[in-house]
């Protein structure tokens, strides 16, 4: 399995990726620093979605819906009640464990396709729930809720932007590193049980029905995490932000990564944040299809997705690596 | 009580046109298990080749028909060329790739046909025929419905080749042992199913008018309509479609208001999941471990 076990090359590997993500925003403009921010927000909403579809096989089209509450419980917080932004991160999550915990219960009773509709359909409400009269007073309606930038902390002398991005990257870094626990561990290893085999994960003792709805709930907590840092970057919550669109294009960012795969929501959210963007600048005209030519060409170059891609790689080159290697030592000989 | 009649009978209607969705999506379903999400916008697709046919000068029958043959040959060949690439993979590979053929689609019509709100004509006349609560449009498009309902049936039922999709839809390898050719029995079920959606399609486009993005609320209520009926049963997805219209149309003209219907009517569609999981017609099946 992806990411379970750590050697010393992939510990190399990853220190460097970090190390390449810290430099990032002293290299690139400012507006790529944006974009790369929203990347981090992607990653971490993406790595909660892949522990509920990909690991524990629950289908979920409405993980939009938990964002959208992540981004708007940081935004009141802010707006009326004058929090700090960063305290807004653990509140968000927490809002959102508590409404995921308490979805993942019908959940229980759906399956497959059934569950991908009562999902697709709290994602779809949730713009109307947010439009709605009797809630305006705190979510502004469809106007939204505009929020200021903060500033960096401390004295340093860095743009607003780059403190952000900072910020978001540490953020994403103890949330990654909190799924890799989760997911090596018992909880982890009784969701991949159920997924593959609820009856025989039942008879082993695990107890099915709470790891499912905690799963929903650790889920949605991802999910809630990076709507608050989402709402905190674009400085600016509306309904029309949080449309069904985004809930499509979750679940199309964990497949494209890689379905059970932590490096694999990297590659999703770099997905989801510049491939529409290039689709556009191909084709003024018809930028979707270019979009949808896209998808059907990553999922036909790499049916595993891209992790799965990237591991078919590596693996092909030490194998490689190694055959060199040991033809030297014979000439050597 | 005038308004009520009114209410329901265009529910019914709506509905109509939402259990022919649904039956294509049975269709599909039946066969390959997979959910075509990419229904409604092939059914889109369609209703703009009889525009454009009409336009031409072609009479609405003929290029109903010949959109029906049209759009037969679209649903062989997409199956053919792409789904079948992808048959084996897993389920959420395929969402993705319907969803690409959503939006390649939905992005080539809007650049053919532009996405300027286009007037559909309806083959049926103008003045009511069964008194004042009914259009003859919402009469004929019951009409239409319950006709392809019962075609399906008669083939399904009758034909050697409807035989044989049931076979092959039951148990695709021992339908292969006894001589049957599954591939084309599955682009056949395609082909049948992007034929229901045109005809659906071009039912809906007078009432809500041409444009590429018409369908997207239309799947919505009729990938309900064909979980609440059960997925796997024609008859279940055509009470389910009619059940959902007339849901729809009396919450947002009496509870809910026009906004928020579409939540109202999902919520309740998935309540009856959580007590009836199969839906109200379906089989439950039991597995063995």
């Amino acid at each position: 399995m992806d990411g379970m076990h750590v050697n010393k090359t992939r510990l190399i590997f990853i220190g460097m990726v970090v190390l390449a993500a810290l430099l990032l925003p002293f290299v690139v403009g400012s507006y790529r620093v944006f974009q790369f921010n929203l990347v981090l927000v992607y990653a971490i909403v993406l790595l909660g979605l892949n522990m509920l579809t990909g690991y524990n096989g629950q289908i979920s089209l409405g993980h939009g819906a938990f964002y959208a509450i992540g981004a708007y419980v940081a935004a009141i917080l802010m707006d009326k009640l004058g929090v700090p932004y960063w305290a807004t991160v653990p509140a968000a999550g927490a809002v959102c464990f508590v409404a995921g915990f308490l979805f993942g219960f019908p959940a229980l009773r759906l399956h497959g396709h059934y569950l991908a509709l009562a999902t697709f359909a709290l994602g779809i409400s949730m713009p109307q729930i947010l439009k709605y009269k009797g809630l305006e007073q705190w979510t502004g309606g469809v106007q939204g809720i505009v929020i200021l930038k903060p500033q960096a902390p401390f004295g340093l002398n860095i743009s607003q932007d780059h403190w952000l991005y900072l910020f978001t990257l540490f953020i994403a870094l103890l949330m990654f590193w909190l799924a890799w626990n989760i997911l090596r561990g018992r909880v982890g290893r009784a969701m991949v049980a159920i997924r593959d085999h609820p009856i025989a994960a039942e008879a082993m003792g695990i107890n099915v029905g709470a790891v499912k709805t905690l799963t929903f709930g650790i889920s949605a907590l991802y999910a809630g995490v990076g709507g608050a840092l989402g709402a905190i970057v674009v400085q600016f919550v509306a309904p029309d932000s949080f449309v069904a669109l985004v809930s499509i294009s979750l679940l199309i960012g964990i497949v494209i990564g890689g379905l059970a795969s932590i490096s694999g929501v990297i590659y999703g959210a770099i997905f989801i944040q510049f491939v529409p963007n290039i689709a556009d600048e191909i084709s003024k005209a018809a930028p979707w299809a270019v979009y949808g030519l896209f998808l059907l060409a990553f999922v036909f170059l790499a049916p595993k997705g891209v992790a799965g891609l990237v591991q078919l790689l590596w693996g092909k080159a030490e194998a490689s690596w190694k055959r060199v290697r040991a033809q030297k030592a014979t000439l050597q000989s | 009580m005038e308004a009520f009649l009114h209410q329901v009978f265009s529910g019914l209607a709506n509905g109509a046109i939402y259990a022919s969705l649904a039956l294509a999506l049975v269709m599909i379903y039946q066969s390959t298990h997979h959910i075509n999400f990419a229904q409604g916008e092939m059914a889109m697709f369609s209703t703009y080749l009889a525009w454009a046919m009409i336009n031409a000068g072609i009479p609405y029958w003929m290029a109903f028909a010949l959109t029906v043959i049209a759009s037969f040959f679209i649903g062989l060949t997409i199956e053919r060329v792409i789904v079948r690439r992808v048959a084996d993979a897993p389920v959420l590979t395929l969402v993705v790739v319907f969803i690409a053929l959503l939006v390649i689609l939905n992005s080539i019509t809007g650049w053919i046909f532009t996405y300027t709100i286009k007037v559909f004509p309806s083959p049926f006349p103008e003045q009511p025929l069964f008194g004042p609560y009914v259009s003859s449009h919402e009469a004929g498009v019951v009409g239409v419905s319950l006709i392809v309902l019962l075609l399906l049936f008669l083939f399904f039922r009758f034909t050697s080749l409807g035989l044989a999709m049931r076979a092959t839809a039951e148990n695709a390898v021992s339908s292969r042992l006894s001589g049957i050719r599954v591939g084309w029995m599955l682009a056949l079920g395609w082909g049948l199913a992007a034929s229901i959606g045109a005809i659906a399609g071009m039912m809906v486009a007078p009432i809500v008018y041409l444009d590429p993005n018409m369908m997207s609320g239309i799947l919505l209520y009729g990938i309900a309509a064909a979980l609440m009926g059960g997925i796997d049963n024609p008859f279940g997805a055509v009470v389910g479609g009619l059940i959902v219209g007339v849901l729809e149309n009396l919450m947002g003209a009496y509870v809910v208001g026009t906004e928020l219907k579409l939540t109202v009517a999902l919520m309740l569609i998935i309540g009856v999941l959580i007590f009836k999981p199969t839906g109200l017609f379906g089989r439950s099946f039991v597995t063995r471990v």
